[in-house]
This record gives C-alpha cells, sequence and structure tokens, in this order.
C-alpha cells in the first residue's frame, strides 16, 4: 500500500465511521436515559432508507430529505410510546425484549412490504460529485459525512449540556424520581431522546446509503450490531465515546478490508466488543457505576 | 392547605400506609414522626406523585389532587426534598441549584442569591460536582433545590440523616427561617427532639397508622413519646 492509498482508505474509514457513529449515539442516548439497549435502532436506520426511497421518487430532493428526517424522528417516537413506555415499571428484560420484538417486526414488515430484494437508494444530486485531492479521488458524501457527523455531535454536546431539555435528559438518565420532583416529565423528555437518536439515525441513513446505494430489509442489521459495539467501546452511556467508538470500528473495518481480509472485517468488531468488555467493560469513557441506586 | 384523608398506600400485599388522615394550615410547621417503616415517606411520596395511594383523597388549596402527577404537582407549590437527598451527582452544585427551578421560566437570579445567602458554602462550592460535597453540604444543596421551585409547602424527608449535630441544628434553623419567610413546612424526622421543637403540630405514625397528634409541645411533654422516641425514661 502506498502512501495514497493508505489516504484513500483512511477517507473511506473515516467517512464510514461517521456514519457510525451518528448511529452509536442513538443508542448510546437511549441507554443512558432508559439502561435499554434498543435493538430496534439498526432498523429505525433501515426503514430511514426507504423512506428516502419513496418520497424521493415523487418530491424534489430537499423536501424528500426532510420527510425522510421527520418520518424517522416520528417513527422512533411511536416505538418508544407504544413499545417501551407501557413497560415502564416492567424488569429491565422485557424491556429489551419488546425492542428484539421491534427489530424483528420493522425487518418482517419491511420485507412484506418492499420484498427481500434490494432497491436502490436515490442519487442526492451533488453527493457523488467526485472531488480530486492531489492523487485521490473521492466523492463528497465521502468528504462531507465525517464534518456533519462532527457538527452534529458538537451542536448535540451543547443541547445535553446548556439547555433546558438536556438539563432534564441528564437528570432523567441519572435519578427517575428525583428528576420528578424537579417537575420534569419523564414521557416527555424520554421521547425527546428518541427522537434525536433517531434523527441522527436518519441522517446517518441518507450519509451511509448515498454511498451504498441498495436498502434491503437487513441493510440495518449488521450496520446496527457495530453501532453498538462502538458504542459499547467509546462507553455506553456517553456521547464523545459514540463518536470516537463509531470511527475507531470504521477505520479499522476499512483498513483490515484494504489489506485483502475482508472476510474477517465483520469479525474484527465483535473481537472488539470481547476484548472492551474483558479488559474495560465501561468503554473509554463509560460512567463508573452504570446501575442506578 | 394540604389536607390528607384517609390514605391508603399498598406495594403488592403491603400495607405500607392504612388509613391517614392529617391537615396542614398555611404557615404552620407540622412534623411527622415514628420509628422505622412506619410508613413516613411513603405518605410524602403519596403526596408528590410518586407512589399511587391505593384509597383515599389528597387535597391542596382545596383542590383533590390525588390523581394529578408530579410535574403538575410541583407547579402547584409542593416540592419535596427526598429522602437520601437525592442531588445530581454528576451536575455541578449550581445546576442542581438551577434544576430545582425546573418549570419557572422567569429570571432567577435573586432565587440564586437567597439559596447563597442561606447557605454560603453553596456559592464556594458553585462548579464543583455536587457528589463531591460532603453529606452535609450535600443536603443542605437538596434544600436549596427544592426551595428554588418558589413551594408554598415544603415537605423534607429526614434532612438531618447522618449529620452531626452542629450542622442539624444549623438546617433546623434554616428551615425555621424558610417558615417564616412564609413557607409552610411539613417535616419527617427521626430526631424526634428537634423536630417537636420545632414544630406548632405533630402526628406519629405507627405502622401505617396515626397514633397520636397534638401540638409539638403536648407532644414532648407527653410520657409515652418521651420513652418511644426521645429516649428518655421518666
Ligand atoms: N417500593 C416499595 N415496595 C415495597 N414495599 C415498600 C416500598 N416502599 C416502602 N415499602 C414498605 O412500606 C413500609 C413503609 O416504608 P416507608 O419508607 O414509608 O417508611 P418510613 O416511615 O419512611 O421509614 P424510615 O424511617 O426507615 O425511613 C416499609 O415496611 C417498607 O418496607
Ligand atoms: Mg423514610
Amino acid at each position: 500500500m502506498n502512501i495514497n492509498q493508505f489516504l484513500q482508505h483512511a477517507l473511506t474509514g473515516i467517512s464510514v465511521g461517521g456514519c457510525y457513529a451518528l448511529i452509536a449515539i442513538g443508542y448510546t442516548l437511549v441507554y443512558g436515559i432508559l439502561r435499554l439497549i434498543n435493538f430496534a435502532h439498526g432498523d429505525i436506520f433501515m426503514i430511514a432508507g426507504y423512506f428516502m426511497i419513496f418520497s424521493f421518487a415523487v418530491m424534489p430532493f430537499p423536501i424528500a430529505i426532510l420527510v425522510t428526517l421527520v418520518a424517522t424522528t416520528v417513527l422512533g417516537i411511536l416505538i418508544e410510546k407504544f413499545a417501551y413506555s407501557p413497560l415502564r415499571q416492567a424488569p429491565r428484560m422485557s424491556v429489551m425484549i419488546s425492542a428484539i420484538g421491534v427489530s424483528y417486526l420493522l425487518q418482517n414488515l419491511a420485507t412484506y412490504l418492499f420484498t427481500a430484494l434490494p432497491k436502490a437508494y436515490p442519487a442526492i444530486p451533488g453527493l457523488k460529485q467526485v472531488i480530486k485531492i492531489g492523487d485521490i479521488s473521492t466523492s463528497l458524501v465521502t468528504i462531507l459525512t465525517p464534518v456533519i457527523t462532527i457538527l452534529l455531535v458538537v451542536l448535540l454536546l451543547w443541547l445535553v449540556n446548556k439547555t433546558k431539555i438536556g438539563m432534564a435528559m441528564r437528570a432523567v438518565s441519572r435519578d427517575y424520581e428525583a428528576a420528578s420532583l424537579m417537575g420534569i416529565k419523564l414521557n416527555k423528555t424520554i421521547s425527546f431522546t428518541f427522537a434525536i437518536g433517531s434523527l441522527l439515525a436518519a441522517i446517518g441513513s441518507i450519509l451511509y446509503f448515498t454511498d451504498r446505494m441498495t436498502v434491503f430489509p437487513f441493510s440495518g442489521s449488521l450496520p446496527g450490531l457495530k453501532c453498538f459495539v462502538a458504542a459499547v467501546f467509546g462507553g455506553i452511556g456517553s456521547i464523545p465515546g459514540a463518536l470516537l467508538g463509531g470511527f475507531f470500528i470504521g477505520i479499522c473495518e476499512t483498513i483490515i478490508k484494504a489489506v485483502g481480509l475482508s472476510t474477517f472485517s465483520d469479525a474484527f468488531t465483535f473481537i472488539v466488543l470481547i476484548v472492551m468488555l474483558l479488559i474495560k467493560p465501561t468503554g473509554l469513557f463509560g460512567e463508573k457505576n452504570i446501575d442506578k441506586v | 392547605m394540604l389536607k390528607v384523608e384517609n390514605l391508603k398506600v399498598n406495594f403488592g400485599g403491603i400495607e405500607a400506609v392504612k388509613d391517614i388522615s392529617f391537615e396542614v394550615n398555611e404557615g404552620e410547621i407540622v412534623t411527622l414522626i415514628g420509628s422505622n417503616g412506619a410508613g413516613k415517606s411513603t405518605t410524602l411520596r403519596a403526596i408528590s406523585g410518586l407512589v399511587k395511594p391505593s384509597d383515599g383523597k389528597i387535597i391542596f388549596e382545596g383542590e383533590d389532587i390525588t390523581k394529578i402527577g408530579s410535574s403538575e404537582i410541583v407547579s402547584k407549590g409542593i416540592t419535596l426534598c427526598p429522602e437520601g437527598r437525592r442531588i445530581f451527582p454528576d451536575m455541578t452544585v449550581l445546576e442542581n441549584i438551577k434544576i430545582g427551578a425546573y418549570l419557572r421560566n422567569d429570571d432567577l437570579t435573586n432565587d440564586i442569591e437567597k439559596c447563597h445567602r442561606l447557605f454560603p458554602i453553596l456559592k464556594e462550592r458553585e462548579n464543583q460536582l455536587a457528589g463531591t460535597l460532603s453529606g452535609g453540604e450535600q443536603q443542605m444543596l437538596a434544600v436549596a433545590r427544592s426551595l428554588m421551585s418558589r413551594p408554598k409547602i415544603m415537605m423534607l424527608d429526614e434532612p438531618s440523616l447522618g449529620l452531626a449535630p452542629l450542622i442539624v441544628k444549623d438546617i433546623f434553623n434554616i428551615l425555621k427561617e424558610i417558615n417564616e419567610e412564609g413557607v409552610t413546612i411539613l417535616l419527617i424526622e427521626q430526631n424526634a427532639n428537634m423536630a417537636l421543637r420545632l414544630a406548632d403540630k405533630a402526628y406519629v405514625l405507627e405502622t401505617g397508622t396515626i397514633a397520636m397528634q397534638g401540638t409539638g409541645k403536648e407532644l414532648l411533654d407527653n410520657p409515652k413519646i418521651k420513652e418511644a422516641y426521645l429516649g428518655k425514661k421518666n
């Protein structure tokens, strides 16, 4: 591998990593507030792909993007409302099982409605435009993805740390009852958290599928798992952790593929998970005591 | 002002509160004392909307609030400073104070100043994470946080728990000060002696029912109370 090839792969890795980071944040936010691994998150990401395909077919692209973002956000809120919030008093395991149920439901619904065959993802004008930097040639979306990811993370950190709703999110993450005693509405705060997680998944989905060019009902499962690993790697519950984890998994995966070990690249992700759980279960930036008092 | 009528709370098969009625008038300091597991905390939690009563009524300023959610209860002017402080350890001291005013949208400067005047240490520690405060400081923070909602009635669940006698005295003096500024107080205490001295009215809870009631002074002088709660023999 010469230096140009390396840079080329690094760039691709950073771009995939950006998408992973956006999805990983959804896992981290939901885990932070509900202590739930939202197994349906990857499938929300997949459905966002279909939203884009169908809205793009009938609308100009800026509106199609908007529709995709809004529809995915609403989907996330509805899943929380119907599948998780009725289980607020139930043991955590029940909610987890409900999440797995929602995941299968979305996959099967997509298979039923759209068939299992991959559908072509629309080319958003401009995004696939080729860009040349020296000897490296790449597309606009590859460069745009990490930039958008970092901007969104900065915005999200501001939201969580500096605004009132962010304060409510942090309070609810820590202590439901104490938050209620402050007048914070639990359900509203939890809905808001799902809305943000789903919105970021929708943005990640647009960037990811623009590069992959097809969507099928299981498009969300493997990326979903990898992003979950990214979130665990960075320390589940931590936003900067999810960002770092996303980039780490994305870059490693691309480099492993580039050196000709493609078949090994997915296994690598799960080796990362196992190793991390063995040596530092709380991840890079994880909270020290995960369980609430 | 606050009237609790025949309140019952069950947890599964356990009757934590069996049949409790009491009343708090505006401007008073009322205390509930009783041994461990008597149902004191559960009573306050029911008033705050954290647990659902299985029977009975809670009436605040003439309005039935039994079935109202905890957020709305705060907005009506009832605040609970919970057992074990429950401050937010990974927020700063100042953020903890501010979050007490979550439902307000007006300017907080004066209220924050007031908290700092009552508890100067909280100003010194303003930017420190609340989890790093000592137990006594955390209790002060919890009281300050509760005050920030501008409550009409403030309920406190064992504010003296685990604190040195000198600090307990401080906190009780401040409760008195808060009361003199017009906040009604409903206080739960293990420290019956101090609570009864402070209170206008007191109720004694035993296994989910009210066993005795009277003015603070009456109960202080009552031989049964002396023996059971004040640890004195006649
Ligand atoms: N969530 C719960 N689930 C089951 N039982 C509960 C629950 N909360 C309280 N109880 C039971 O209800 C009874 C009353 O508890 P409560 O906390 O009100 O007592 P307390 O008077 O505040 O005691 P203490 O002085 O020790 O704080 C206890 O027997 C307790 O075990
Ligand atoms: Mg108690």
